[in-house]
């Protein structure tokens, strides 16, 4: 599936901003991402497998905060940066 | 623990090029000087735009570097270069706490803001102390992080790091990480909160070190753990000597005798002993640098009365020479966070700071004159003088 890659993610994608990813579940979704582009995933999940604060993800738009949610091979996933900083 | 069977020789004082290691709110810098240390050339930023708490030189290989950093969005990490800053490679497991148990809230790493190399014996060792307070091994150079489970799942580590309301404004934090130079199990810490804390396995075990020290912010002043160290030293000459700048005043402790002693009790009154920073003379074990701040009222962390000014003491600690020369002579609000000021190897002695304001002062001769060398970086975390050779 497509997944929708933020601007401070770049540096890990070789600067582009759509990749694909494969899994049935978020989770497994990013744990894919990471293997494809080593250490991207602890930037935008924590040890405790929560969702970092000032990251969001969508699904089709939607956002979602669990693992494992389910996802299909049509699904778009993107990954947001939420405002903060200063 | 081992002790010197004798005095360790004297080391010659260098006389090659310094550099300046400059982490900064938004990116990472380094300052190389010219043998004299009049001309400095910048390089960077580097990891623009990332926090960069902490940058360190291995001084084992003198070309390896670790940059402690994270962003405003994305989570810790550490950097890594081999060849002096040309290349970088992100550490393949950063620092990070283990997952806690289905239903149990777990800790995790906000940022790592100390980094400490290993001891020479221990080729590729790397400790780093994090926000909030935990402790991280490396054993191949940096690339991938334990836990070092002695210190972060210690019975008493809940009590003795408090809560989140005891810790620095930007969080709690774990710094100061010594490694004894005759002996690589023999470790010290300092935590803010916490105090300062001692292992002799290596970090299997650790116990409480500021018998002394006050901590009158406490309901109890004289607490076993609690206080606030900002910045603890020890000098590799003389290394059952300790200094402190902590919260409540600069320290000295003999460890054979234990008791942290107050010696900033002989700074001037209105000037006080409160600030972040302490360094110490490569060669001479009695003579120490502070930088004082306002500990007063709301504690404005500022140069007191905005008149800057570094504190020197060559007897350690008995009494205090001001150094101003040079610096701003009024309305200089400065703040020099404790990993940012630093000395180098050369006779005289350079002494070095970073401000929040973004400036790097120099002084070539121990304090004696300062020189703004470079102005408008962002807002100065951490600032190591390294040597680029002897």
């Amino acid at each position: 599936m497509m997944v929708l890659i933020p601007g401070p993610l770049r540096s890990y994608t070789e600067d582009r901003q759509q990749v694909e990813a494969d899994g049935e579940t978020l989770g497994a979704v990013l744990a894919d991402l990471d293997r494809r582009h080593p250490g991207m995933r602890f930037r935008v999940i924590d040890e405790q497998d929560a969702i970092r604060r000032h990251i969001r993800v969508f699904v089709n738009g939607e956002e979602v905060r669990a693992l494992d949610f389910p996802l299909g091979k049509s699904d778009e996933v993107f990954i947001v940066q939420a405002l903060s900083g200063g | 623990m081992r002790t010197f069977e004798k005095s360790p020789p004297l080391p010659a004082a260098a006389t090659g090029a310094v550099a300046l290691l400059v982490a900064t709110r938004k990116g990472a810098f380094i300052l190389k000087g010219d043998k004299s240390r009049r001309k400095w050339d910048i390089t960077g930023p580097m990891f623009f735009g990332h926090v960069v708490h902490h940058m360190v030189l291995d001084p084992r290989d003198g070309r390896t570097l670790l940059i402690a950093a994270r962003t405003g969005h994305l989570g810790p990490t550490i950097f890594r270069s081999t060849d002096f800053g040309r290349r970088w490679q992100e550490a393949a497991t950063p620092p990070a706490f283990p997952k806690a148990a289905e239903g149990q809230k777990g800790r995790v790493v906000d940022h790592t803001f100390w980094l400490t190399p290993g001891h020479p014996e221990e080729a590729g060792v790397w400790y780093a102390g994090t926000s909030p307070q935990g402790l991280f091994r490396s054993e191949d150079r940096g690339a991938n992080w334990a836990s070092v489970s002695g210190f972060n799942d210690h019975a008493m580590y809940r009590q003795w790091t408090g809560g989140e309301q005891d810790g620095t404004p930007d969080g709690p934090k774990l710094h100061s990480i010594i490694v004894d130079p005759r002996d690589a199990r023999h470790l010290y810490l300092g935590m803010s909160s916490g105090g300062v804390f001692e292992s002799v396995d290596r970090g299997a075990g650790w116990k409480p070190l500021n018998a002394g020290c006050d901590a009158d912010f406490l309901p109890n002043p004289h607490p076993e753990y609690g206080h606030d160290p900002h910045c603890v030293r020890l000098h590799a000459l003389a290394p059952d000597i300790l200094y402190q700048q902590n919260h409540c005043g600069i320290y000295r402790m003999d460890r054979a005798q234990g008791i942290w002693v107050r010696i900033g009790r002989s700074m001037p009154k209105k000037i006080g002993d409160i600030g972040f920073p302490i360094v110490l003379h490569p060669r001479d074990p009695a003579t120490v640098w502070v930088f004082p701040m306002d500990g007063t009222s709301v504690w404005p962390r500022t140069s007191p009365g905005g008149k800057p000014a570094a504190y020197l003491s060559r007897n350690g600690g008995k009494t205090w020479t001001r150094q101003d020369a040079g610096l701003p002579p009024k309305q200089g609000w400065f703040t020099v966070k404790r990993q940012a000021m630093s000395g180098d190897a050369h006779e005289p002695v350079g002494i070095y700071f970073g401000t929040t304001g973004g400036e790097v002062w120099a002084s070539r001769n121990e304090g004696a004159a300062w020189t703004c060398i470079l102005r408008h970086l962002p807002e100065i975390y951490a600032l190591e003088a390294v040597e680029l050779g002897r």
